[in-house]
């Protein structure tokens, strides 16, 4: 709607941003590095500065038409090509289109003998160069530490340095500068001293054989960004970051309902089952039910069109599939139309970190509206000392601001009824259904109760759950069962099984 | 000041008094001019004309930067006689010069 304005608006060229095209990153930097500027990115050995600085040019190439240069200090055009091949970035193709050009500056380690004064000219023609023959917008220096090696003389170093970053902003050359992390400061040569606007800190250890990735933004002039350390992750298409920290409560709470797959359960919730965007925990002891409770959740939501992401980390998708048809249950049909995706991993395969940047991932790929993680109960173990619930409190928060209906199953143990899964993450949930088996004179027999399902007048009464080729259906209610509801949540009253 | 263009000419084989110096500079700056000076003047009185002094202007082709990996200007680099050896600065050090480039006085 326009409106007539007194006056143009002035631009604010301090505040305009290259976008990086690297998922997850753009959002976090509110909309990429600094355009015109010198960033620095910087960290410890391997934790992908210089997969991060080549992205930013792939992308910045290929998605928005500006051509980058690469000054290279460690590798060779030959080495870099191979070494990125892995992401699918094919440098050779991007060199021969002259969206890219690598140059290889190879600094001798025993410093040159100097015989007078001198500058680093050699080097600024280099790179004037090669950005005049492909037009550059972006460039970047990996790692220019090396310089510190060799060049002797540290006031000719200083000076030179500062030259040249004056020389990239002053050609309006988007760039990124690669550091080594240092022992008492962000880098090893104070590099951070050097760059006024932007400087982002990658971070890679192993931790109880358990390898996390972390980014963090250390300082960006004129941008409020969130100080929190991000996951990330890299495979065969990138680096994506995990944009997601903020824990402001903002999302919209929808009216909307889905159906939860048994009919009979629909009916203990009002008739219309859980709320769209809502997040639902199934716990139970081994055995009682929980996967088939998901699966017929994601059966109905197929059935209606709607794509769903199964996350398995203890059953393969095949067990799932064999297992759900015994069940009457046929999900080989959507994951056929496309409608179901499942993701199979294991939970000490990667850290918190790790499994929440590849959840997050796959949810900006594929849009589900139904996410499904199948058990949550070793990503819980798998974590050692670290702060669950603060992992699981972003899992949960992204889910309900993209307003997808999730479903987490969790083990309990008998004997230690629901305890540990209230520490972790029961406040998080909307909804909380309980399975569990019993034997009531000697018949076994399998329980189902909703505990608690906000903004519902949910039936606290514990049905029968029945298990056969024809579903899940849930029987009558269940007078002579042995467990007290109370506020605390459900524990056994006696031990007279 | 005469400078020669920047090609490769043969060597003149077998005689390891004849050097062959390449001397980068970007555009006639201080230390440029000094450098080319002084190089002469070291030329002169060490190697009694068994020498030739080649000079490469980046600024006019900076492509050639690349093939000897010039960074710092002046760089001094020895073609010849094997090893290749490399200097920077305005040469007014002479004794380092001297040092680095590995003169022996002609005889």
């Amino acid at each position: 709607m326009p409106r007539s304005k007194p006056t143009p608006k002035v631009a604010h060229p301090s505040l305009a941003k290259a976008p990086t095209g690297i998922q997850g990153l753009d959002e976090v930097t509110g909309g990429g590095l600094p355009r015109g500027r010198v960033s620095l990115v910087c960290g410890n050995a391997g934790c992908g500065k210089s997969l991060l600085a080549m992205e930013f040019l792939v992308r910045g190439a290929l998605r928005y038409g500006e051509p980058g240069v690469c000054v290279n200090f460690e590798e060779t055009e030959e080495k870099l090509t191979a070494n990125v091949a892995s992401l699918g970035f094919d440098l050779r193709a991007l060199t021969r289109q002259k969206k890219l050009l690598i140059d290889y500056v190879f600094i001798e380690r025993n410093q040159i003998a100097e015989a007078g004064e001198y500058n680093l000219d050699g080097l600024f023609i280099r790179l004037a160069h090669a950005v005049k023959a492909i037009k550059a917008k972006r460039v970047v220096l990996d790692s220019v530490q090396a310089l510190f090696a060799g060049v002797a003389d540290p006031g000719i170093l200083r000076s030179e340095l500062q030259r040249l970053f004056r020389w990239l902003e002053d050609q309006k050359l988007t760039a990124i500068v690669t550091g080594e992390a240092g022992v008492h400061a962000l880098t090893r040569h104070n590099l951070e001293e050097y760059i006024a606007d932007c400087v982002i800190a990658l971070d890679h250890r192993v931790t109880e054989q358990i390898s996390t990735r972390r980014l963090r933004i250390v300082k960006y002039r004129g941008t409020s960004h969130g100080t929190d350390e991000y996951p990330f992750l890299i495979d065969e298409e990138g680096i994506s970051v995990v944009p997601i920290t903020s824990l402001a409560l903002t999302h919209k709470a929808l009216v909307e309902r889905v159906s939860t797959g048994i009919p009979a359960l629909d009916v203990m919730m009002e008739g219309k089952g859980f709320f769209r965007g809502s997040s639902v925990l199934v716990t139970g002891t081994s055995g009682t039910g929980k996967s088939s409770v998901a699966a017929s959740f994601v059966s109905a939501a197929c059935a209606r069109g709607e794509a769903c992401l199964y996350f398995t980390f203890e059953e393969s998708p095949g067990q799932i599939l064999r297992n759900m048809r015994s069940v009457g249950l046929n999900l080989e049909r959507w994951v056929k139309k496309g409608l179901l995706h499942f993701n199979a991993m294991r939970p000490t395969s990667t850290g918190l970190e790790g499994h929440l940047a590849a959840i997050h991932k796959l949810i900006a790929k594929l849009q589900p509206s139904i996410v499904v993680i199948d058990p949550i109960t070793n990503l819980i173990s798998a974590s050692g000392n670290y702060d669950v619930k603060s992992m699981l409190v972003r899992l949960v928060d992204f889910l309900k601001v993209a307003q997808i209906t999730s479903m987490f199953t969790n083990l309990t143990f008998a004997g230690d009824p629901q305890e540990r899964t209230a520490a972790a993450v029961s406040s998080l949930m909307d909804t909380w259904i309980v399975l569990r088996d019993s034997k009531p004179n000697g018949r076994p027999r399998r329980e189902l109760y909703v505990l608690k399902s906000r903004g519902m007048a949910h039936s606290r009464e514990v049905h029968e759950l029945m298990v056969s080729e024809r579903g899940l259906e849930l029987g009558a209610v269940l007078r002579d069962h042995t467990l007290a509801a109370t506020v605390d949540g459900p524990h056994v009253v006696s031990a007279a099984e | 000041m005469k400078k020669s263009p920047a090609k490769k000419r043969p060597a003149k084989t077998g005689r390891s008094d004849f050097f062959i110096l390449r001397l980068y500079i970007a555009g006639q700056t201080p230390n440029s001019v000094t450098a080319i000076a002084n190089l002469k003047k070291i030329c002169e009185d060490k190697l009694k004309g068994k020498y030739r002094i080649q000079v490469v202007d980046l600024l006019e082709k900076p492509q050639l930067a690349k093939g000897d990996q010039i960074i710092a200007i002046p760089t001094l680099v020895r073609r010849l006689p094997p090893p290749v050896k490399k200097i920077i600065g305005n040469l007014s050090k002479t004794e380092s010069v001297i040092v680095g480039l590995d003169i022996q006085p002609a005889r």
